[in-house]
């Protein structure tokens, strides 16, 4: 343990470890993430171009941008609710009430806002105030009498539908008004051209200031760093990457805001899970309670806080459906509605096994649930069928899930 | 009582704790006091109650019955994060860190600086710094710590007692899977926590160990307080104090009585 070399960063001084520098040695640690189980977003990157290809072939228009445009606002409202999802399944908990809770939400817009006239801020406010109630419900049950998450959602899935029903009353549906704000965000805003490539560009840039505060800062702390190339070999990747997204679906009709509104709770929610003191004691909690409890975590407030995201999320889920469809309907998030959230967030890349995830898998795992979905319906399938392969690809993705956290066991990663 | 000074009051002060599971008394009437300075030995067969105690002053478990006095106040220590607050640090017997966090991470759990915006830098100098001080070889602190070995988490976890400057530090076999540098650096290191003015409770079977750095030794048997005895005592002594083996320790403190007095003769 002798210290010849001062300039030796304070990281790097165990002659055991290789340094692995610039993008070469990004490029072989990623390789050795993935062999070791730690997949990250490459089963998404795979499923995707899988899913493009076959429904490309099968059915040109699948690609056009205006189908792309019609599948990001479809997007938007399961996303928001797989999102939610996220949060419970870091913690080693689900939520199968969600498609319910969504149902609920809609629901409570149409007989607020629609048949008693109130303001559509407070019918807004009160959806996904109701969600946050429920959450908060499921969390005492798990924390006062140990009910196990997927039973007391189970029955909330019940009751919540029953609500739904209930308040909807005999008529069943109620339509909302074309002319309504709500409506136009859900099928027709579209962000001006000159705000989606500022917004497109944004990320890099924030990507390479961030990057760069942190090397200086680390290099100050005589840390070292992955380097400059990395950092900007991986900003200039994403830029180009997503200017021509942004390009390909400006041809169409452009990027809606309901998507951006998805997108910014999204990062929202990656900075919540990975920046703060919460987010630690979340992935704490969901890797080991008891330890997470010993440290002085309080278990029961990150449960609370879980559930109510995860319900709140797919009350505003169901808000955003409604508005997709300008209707509150017995139909609204009932079906397919609460698997593909779990779905989505397991296809993303987030463990059922608890203390492994990101608000990305949200993004990712709701983009490939959609796109299937979307070809499906391009292809004139039944929901029959549609039922049935979205049912295959959630067994598929949990046992990807599976094998990757063996793999992770036997490479000691956790 | 005013007129003694704070150094003889005791930190922790535990009068009749009991901890009961179900039928089983795991702990009956334990008495125990910890003074600043000094290094208090726990031994006991297996069984004996010592990690019980043990969870009791961390906050783990609440005792059945009795009083636990810090600092000359009675305090009701009825959760982990209320134990550390006050002061009172604990390496488990099985560690407790998380498996899926990163050692940076499992160092600061519950009390990351910068809880808003977390300081990531600040916090792996801090990491990397304690880890020294206890000679620790771990190779990369960004590894999750399910990659690391025994030895190596319980390297982390000893640093992470130490992380909050704590009045008490409990360690619960500290030094089972440790390899000779690292455990001499322990032994090191408890010594520097006493000269700081701290109070440590040491668990172990070696009593090689416990010899070493132990002002007093508490002997543990079958739940209740079996005598208190200093480094100087005998291993015979201990042994016979820890197993129960009453009769021997007797017969062998008279054997040996008989010698000293044949010479005389």
């Amino acid at each position: 343990m002798s210290e010849q070399n001062p300039p030796t960063a304070l990281d790097r001084s165990d002659s055991r470890v290789r340094h692995d520098e610039g993008i070469a040695g990004a490029l072989r640690a990623f390789i050795d993430r993935i062999r070791s189980g730690d997949l990250g977003m490459l089963p998404v990157a795979v499923g995707l171009i899988l899913i493009s290809v076959v429904f490309a072939s099968l059915n040109p228009v699948f690609l056009a941008p205006n189908n792309l445009v019609n599948l990001l606002f479809d997007a938007a409202a399961v996303g928001c609710i797989s999102l939610g999802i996220v949060c419970v399944l870091i913690l080693g908990e689900i939520d199968l009430s969600v498609g319910s809770m969504s149902g609920l939400a809609s629901a409570l817009i149409g007989v607020l806002w629609a048949n008693m006239g109130l303001p559509v801020l407070v019918a807004i406010v009160a959806a996904i105030a109701a969600g946050a109630l429920m959450g908060m419900v499921y969390a005492m049950l798990l924390n006062r009498f140990g009910m196990p998450s997927f039973v007391s959602t189970l029955s909330g899935l019940l009751a919540l539908l029953g609500m739904q029903l209930y308040i909807l009353g005999p008529t069943g549906s109620i339509n909302l008004s074309y002319n309504s704000a709500l409506v136009k965000f859900g099928q027709i805003l579209i962000m001006p051209h000159w705000l989606s490539y500022l917004l497109a560009l944004l990320p890099g840039a924030v990507m390479i200031v961030l990057g760069l505060g942190t090397m200086r800062r680390r290099a100050e702390a005589n840390l070292s760093s992955p380097g400059l190339s990395v950092l900007i070999a991986k900003a200039a990747l994403l830029t180009v990457a997503l200017l021509i997204a942004v390009f390909y679906l400006n041809r169409g009709r452009g990027v809606p805001y309901m998507f951006g509104l998805f997108v910014a709770l999204v990062v929202g929610m990656n900075y919540l899970l990975t920046r703060t003191k919460w987010g630690r004691s979340m992935f704490a909690v969901g890797g080991n309670r008891e330890a997470a409890r010993r440290a002085g975590i309080n278990v029961g407030r990150i449960r609370m806080t879980a559930f109510m995201f995860c319900s709140s999320l797919a009350a505003l889920g169901g808000v955003l459906a409604s508005a997709r469809l300008a209707t509150s309907s017995q139909q609204a998030g009932t079906g397919d509605v609460n698997l593909n959230a779990i779905a989505a967030a397991v296809i993303g890349g987030t463990s059922l096994f608890g203390g492994r995830g990101s608000a990305w898998s949200a993004l990712l795992g709701i983009l490939v649930i959609q796109a299937i979905s979307n070809g499906l319906t391009l292809l004139n399938l039944s929901s029959s069928l549609r039922y049935m392969i979205t049912g295959a690809v959630l067994a598929i993705a949990v046992i990807v899930d599976s094998l990757a956290r063996q793999s992770r066991a036997s490479h000691g990663r956790g | 009582m005013a007129s003694i000074e704070p150094s003889a009051e005791p930190i922790l002060k535990l009068r009749g704790v009991s901890k009961q599971f179900g039928a089983v008394s795991a702990l009956t009437d334990i008495e125990l006091d910890i003074h600043a300075g000094e290094v208090v030995a726990l031994v006991g067969d297996n069984g004996a109650g010592k990690s019980t105690l043990v969870k009791v002053l961390a906050g783990v478990h609440q005792p059945t019955a009795g009083t636990i006095e810090f600092m000359g106040k009675p305090v009701d220590l009825d959760s982990p994060g209320k134990a550390l607050e006050m002061g009172i640090a604990t390496v488990f017997q099985d560690l407790a860190l998380c498996e899926n966090l990163d050692v940076v991470a499992n160092l600061f759990l519950g009390h990351e600086l910068n809880p808003l915006a977390l300081d990531e830098v600040q916090m792996e100098v801090r990491a990397w710094t304690l880890l020294r001080e206890l000679a620790a070889r771990i190779p990369s602190v960004r590894e999750p710590i399910a990659s690391l070995s025994g030895g190596q988490r319980q390297t982390v976890a000893i640093a992470r007692s130490l992380l909050l400057d704590p009045k008490i530090i409990m360690l619960d076999e500290p030094t089972a899977a440790l390899g000779v540098a690292q455990t001499a650096e322990v032994l090191n290191l408890i010594e520097r926590v006493r000269e700081r003015g701290h109070g440590v409770v040491l668990i172990s079977h070696n009593m090689e160990d416990v010899r070493a750095v132990a002002d007093r030794i508490v002997v543990l048997r079958l739940g209740r307080n079996n005598g208190v005895f200093t480094a100087e005592t005998s291993n015979a002594e201990l042994v016979a104090a820890i197993t129960g083996a009453t009769e021997n320790a007797v017969s062998r403190r008279r054997a040996r009585k008989e010698e000293q007095m044949e010479p005389q003769a």
